[in-house]
């Protein structure tokens, strides 16, 4: 008998293979949007609106015209002639592709210049001629939505104030009964500032449209491609088999690479119009003024509370800045993402939440930063609110989440806002994190520091999120159901090839897949080449986004290699001269029941399939999985930090952070771990010193990395790892998503830290990011700095 | 990066240096360590008719303590240069708290200290430093030499007094006559960031007694500020809490900063005297034998 294989050695499933991509990333051999020259290639630089609102009077483009090497000066007006100076978003509002009656916000796209080189596209933008009437500015929904606002968007027929949409969800008169027995009600004010997800790559295209063939080709830095696809042939009534959407390898995207850009149209446009290959590469500014951003919500909200801890009941109202157009890349049936899915992990009978969303002059585009739609500010606000109640009621901030946190016999469980928890271990993760922080000792600590003036906190945040979009019964976008898929093809000799519909970006998908396959059919891991992002060759899938691709990709990997076992199987009695019914299987290899040394491996079944199939029997071993999953899955983390206030300066410096993640069965821990580190450094990112803010006329402050900060390794602080493991009970391998989990339910943590830190002080709440003169300020005043649109105060 | 259509020249000397700056005058500019010249090309807010490279003057590479105890700094000593000399520690206590504190690494290892002061950003840190240490700079042109102190060197936001067709060559710090004490406290928001607020402190003793102080803050108005009042309340006076207190009062009441997204202007002035008594409280003054 042979010996069974050791999965982990052949890189299967639990194994911390290195990541196979990485090999040419670290070698400088990766192939980017803007590695790739095409034949007569030219270069497109875009004009973008140093105004934030404004009418356009008139636009000269003759000078930019007269300078050698332009080939083409395109307008709005110009661009209107073809239908495409507007464009559908993903929220089923319109966006601007080139600005023709006003520009909405600074940074919009008014012209694009099409030259022989980028210096001379960029010398002749300078050349064009824009006279503007300046109209008054919005930057805030408090502004937004004020009775006498004037009109951002008057180009939408019916639209007579400011509000782009509402939404509400939820059991209103039962929210209200339960409140009414409250013996306590905690409310709080917050606001969750606008971030920007800042890929190292931005966003760049180059667009090749073939007039002797009608084909169009687009390389383009998309985490969609096949939505990029659909959407191209409805908006540019090109026929979808003449589209060919190809993105390269990806310098990360964290959702900013999910919506329709007006640069991609543009170079689209310019390709049909000069009839050569049309290349736009975007610099950080026009990535940060006029990209997706995330977040922008403001949230008041209360929780009925029993005096004994226990919450009866949720209600908030939820404000969200959308910028000038509504362009939230989103499923269908939801206008403010998946915000509902707050306070999933508590036992919480009764809630009730409204949303609206409010024009103003900003960059449009609430993508999901690192999160599926919008859950990172429902956690965010959870977990504050979590924090707030049990200061509020005196409580122990653990022990209050014991109270209400799901018992992990409690599943399945249905929210209050609908969602079905299906699993986790949420009282044990807690009991970890708490032990591996040493909290009661930390508390003693803290009390014998507070006596000589000392300022210490500590912070927890726990969360379940919903991760993996489908299910396709209720999540779609623009229609088309969030399903994924993959095709699995093996080669005679037993290597294979493995293509699926999503899209990797950093995630991992070329190592991460093959181990799943690897896990399934007992091919070493190295055998199998992962392949994605080209829609001419990828199966149909939604792309990667939103912690989807190891729920759906993932699990339609797994079942398209279970299709191909299925057909190895009737080969290996083939071979093996059995019946099917006589055939066993282990990893990487069939026998013969009852007598285990007569087997074939599954490399001779990939053989076979080419040499010696049965008669009738269709030649080669391939196949293809479309995946739509029964729910979405649901991992569980729980993070803890501690903190040093210096209260003289409101600098705060974090001391430990503990991060317990549940994500069910790990394909490839490492990379996990790596996802979580990521998630947490982006999380301190976020509390402690990023965002996007505006000055009272619009101008953006951060549109460079020299004012939006990214943390580097000198103050991101160390994180300890620790894990639990509830297998997702519908995922054919029990994974569940977790590259945004730390990104989601981090922030709280820190935040929640400071907090602790001043507790005695009276101060119940300091936004995000958590600056030093804030916490200072608050201090001082012992009022919370809360709930108020970051405005520059020049 | 795509700047605006510029020449590129690379002299081999200083006088063929000059040659080019006497050629083009104020559409020259000198590239050294390139760490603020580069950005503002490239976002195209300088657009200069040529770029004078000096960086293959190797000549102008260096850092050195002369007899008399005065600093010598070239045009292309960086920052890292100073952050592991050997030379700072000790005889030049600002400049060696200063330098691991310059923006980040990566601009560290390029960025040079002289092109820091001619660049006279307010939020730049060695325009302070210099000033709280009243620091020269040397200049020269084709027809010479001339030196100038870093207070009549750094004139205003991104306003310094070289003339048309001048490069400055060289950056010095006087020798300290007492014993030296010194302090770059600095606060922002993240490695690399600019100083939300920054405060440098150099004094010297005689005794028990301060015989010269020096305070100068960065980032806290449209200028590099020299905080002399606080500076003369120190002269003649012992380390006591009351006058490190006074000298802090001083000091912020000298800030202009204004609010922004780094901070409130309340804040920022409050960070000022903090940091001011901070950095007198911390030296432990040598008693005198």
């Amino acid at each position: 008998m042979s010996q069974a294989l050791d999965e982990v050695k052949i890189g299967g499933l639990g194994s911390s293979r290195q990541r196979v991509e990485d090999a040419r990333f670290i070698r400088g051999r990766g192939n980017y949007i803007d590695d790739l020259k095409l034949p007569g290639m030219l270069h497109m630089e875009i004009l973008r609106s140093p105004l934030a609102h404004a009418r356009i009077i008139s636009i000269d483009t003759s000078a930019a015209w007269a300078i050698p090497g332009v080939r083409l000066v395109l307008t709005g007006e110009m661009a209107a002639q073809r239908n495409l100076a507007w464009m559908p978003t993903l929220s089923y509002d319109t966006q601007a592709v080139l600005a023709t009656d006003k520009v909405r916000f600074q940074g919009q796209e008014v012209a694009c210049v099409v030259a022989d080189d980028p210096y001379i596209a960029k010398d002749a933008c300078e050349a064009i001629v824009v006279e503007y009437e300046p109209l008054p500015v919005i930057v805030n929904p408090i502004q937004s939505l004020a009775p006498d606002a004037p009109l951002i968007r008057d180009d939408k027929e019916g639209q007579t104030d400011n509000v782009c949409y509402r939404w509400e969800v939820g059991d209103k008169q039962g929210t209200d009964r339960a409140f009414a027995q409250a013996d306590h009600i905690s409310r709080l004010k917050l606001h969750y500032p606008r971030s920007h997800p800042s890929p190292i790559e931005c966003c760049g295209s180059v667009a090749d449209y073939n007039a002797a063939t009608g084909k169009l080709t687009v390389y383009m830095t998309t985490q969609a491609p096949h939505i990029i696809r659909a959407a191209v042939a409805l908006v540019a009534e090109l026929p979808e088999h003449m589209i060919r959407i190809v993105s390269p390898d990806l310098g990360g995207g964290f959702g900013n690479k999910v919506p329709v850009y007006p640069g991609y149209v543009c170079s689209i446009l310019g390709s049909i119009l000069t009839g050569k290959p049309v290349k736009w590469i975007e610099d950080n500014f026009g990535n940060l003024i006029s990209t997706g951003f995330g977040r922008d919500m403001y949230l008041d909200s209360e929780l009925a509370l029993r005096k004994d801890g226990k919450i009866l009941a949720v209600r908030f109202h939820a404000d969200t800045d959308q910028g000038a157009f509504f362009s939230d890349a989103q499923p269908s049936k939801f206008k403010i993402g998946l915000v509902h899915s707050a306070f999933a992990c508590y036992d919480i009978p009764v809630g009730h939440i409204t949303a609206r969303g409010a024009y103003t002059n900003k960059a449009p585009g609430g993508v999901a930063y690192r999160c599926s739609f919008r859950v990172t500010e429902a956690m965010f606000f959870q977990e504050r609110m979590i924090q707030a109640a049990a200061a509020d009621l005196g409580m122990d901030q653990a022990q209050f989440r014991r109270i209400n946190l799901r018992r992990a016999d409690d599943f399945p469980a249905r929210t209050p806002f609908g969602f079905l928890v299906d699993s986790g271990q949420y009282h044990k993760c807690l009991q970890l994190g708490l032990d591996a922080i040493g909290y009661e000792d930390f508390k003693r600590e803290q009390a014998q520091a507070r006596s000589r003036g000392r300022r210490l906190g500590i912070g927890i945040s726990t969360m379940t999120e919903p991760l993996g979009a489908g299910n396709s019964r209720e999540y779609d976008i623009l229609g088309i159901k969030m399903f994924d898929s993959a095709e699995l093809r093996v080669h005679p000799t037993g290597k294979a090839i493995l293509r699926t519909g999503a899209k990797t970006q950093g995630q991992g998908h070329e190592t991460t897949w093959a181990q799943i396959v690897s896990h399934e059919l007992g091919i070493p891991a190295d055998d199998v080449i992962v392949e994605e992002g080209d829609t001419d060759t990828a199966p149909f899938g939604m792309g990667t986004y939103a912690s989807r691709s190891t729920p759906v990709a993932g699990a339609a990997v797994s079942m398209v290699a279970r299709k191909v076992r299925a057909k190895a199987r009737k080969l290996a009695a083939h071979l093996l001269e059995v019946s099917e019914e006589d055939i066993e299987w282990e990893l990487g290899r069939f026998y013969v029941r009852g007598a285990a040394r007569r087997g074939v491996t599954i490399q001779e079944c990939a053989m076979a399939a080419y040499t010696n199939m049965p008669d009738g029997m269709e030649p080669g071993l391939e196949n293809n999985a479309y995946y739509d999953p029964p729910n979405l899955t649901w991992p569980f983390a729980c993070y803890i930090a501690t903190v040093e206030v210096d209260p003289e300066t409101g600098v705060w410096d974090v001391l430990r952070v503990v991060a317990v993640d549940d994500c069910g069965v790990r394909i490839n821990p490492m990379i996990v771990e790596g996802q979580i580190m990521g998630g947490l450094a982006e999380a301190y990112a976020m509390a402690n010193m990023q965002f996007m803010t505006y000055d009272a006329d619009g101008n953006m402050i951060g549109a460079n990395y020299i004012d939006y900060l990214l943390p580097t390794a000198w103050e991101t602080p160390g994180f300890e790892l620790h894990e639990v493991v509830t297998p997702c009970p519908h995922h054919p391998i029990g994974a569940k998503g977790v590259g945004e989990c730390a990104a989601v339910g981090g922030p709280a943590a820190f935040v929640n830290a400071v907090m602790n830190a001043l507790e005695d002080t009276g101060v119940r709440n300091i936004d995000m990011p958590v600056l030093p003169d804030r916490v200072w300020q608050a201090i001082q005043t012992g009022r919370d700095v809360s709930g108020v649109p970051p405005v520059r105060q020049d | 990066m795509y700047p605006p259509r510029l020449r590129y020249v690379a002299p081999k000397s200083l006088d063929e240096a000059f040659a080019v700056m006497a050629e083009y005058g104020d559409d020259a500019k000198v590239l050294a360590g390139g760490q603020s010249l580069v950005p503002m090309l490239k976002l195209r807010f300088a657009s200069p008719a040529v770029l004078v490279d000096i960086n293959g003057l190797s000549d102008l590479a260096y850092h050195r303590a002369e007899s008399d105890g005065s600093l010598r700094i070239g045009a292309l000593c960086r920052h890292v240069d100073l952050e592991r000399s050997a030379l700072l520690p000790g005889r030049y206590p600002t400049m060696a708290a200063a330098a691991p504190q310059v923006a980040d690494p990566i601009v560290r290892n390029r960025g040079t200290v002289v092109g820091s002061l001619c660049h006279a950003d307010p939020q730049g840190d060695w325009a302070s430093v210099l000033l709280a240490l009243n620091g020269q700079v040397v200049v020269a042109g084709k027809d010479g030499r001339r030196t100038i102190s870093v207070a009549d060197f750094v004139v205003g936001p991104f306003q310094n007094s070289l003339a048309a067709g001048e490069i400055a060559v060289e950056a010095s710090v006087p020798a300290a006559k007492g014993t030296p004490y010194g302090s770059y406290l600095k606060l922002e928001r993240r490695v690399g960031d600019f100083a939300t607020v920054g405060v440098a402190v150099a004094i010297e003793t005689s005794g028990l007694q301060i015989s010269r102080a020096g305070i100068a803050l960065t980032g806290v108005g449209p200028n590099t500020i020299q905080a002399i009042e606080a500076e003369q309340a120190l002269i003649g006076q012992a380390l006591e809490p009351d006058v490190i207190a006074r000298a802090a009062g001083l000091a912020a009441g000298a800030a202009r900063p204004r609010s922004d997204h780094r901070g409130s202007a309340e804040y920022k002035r409050h960070v000022v005297e903090t940091f001011v008594r901070r950095a007198l409280s911390s030296y432990r003054l040598a008693v005198p034998a």
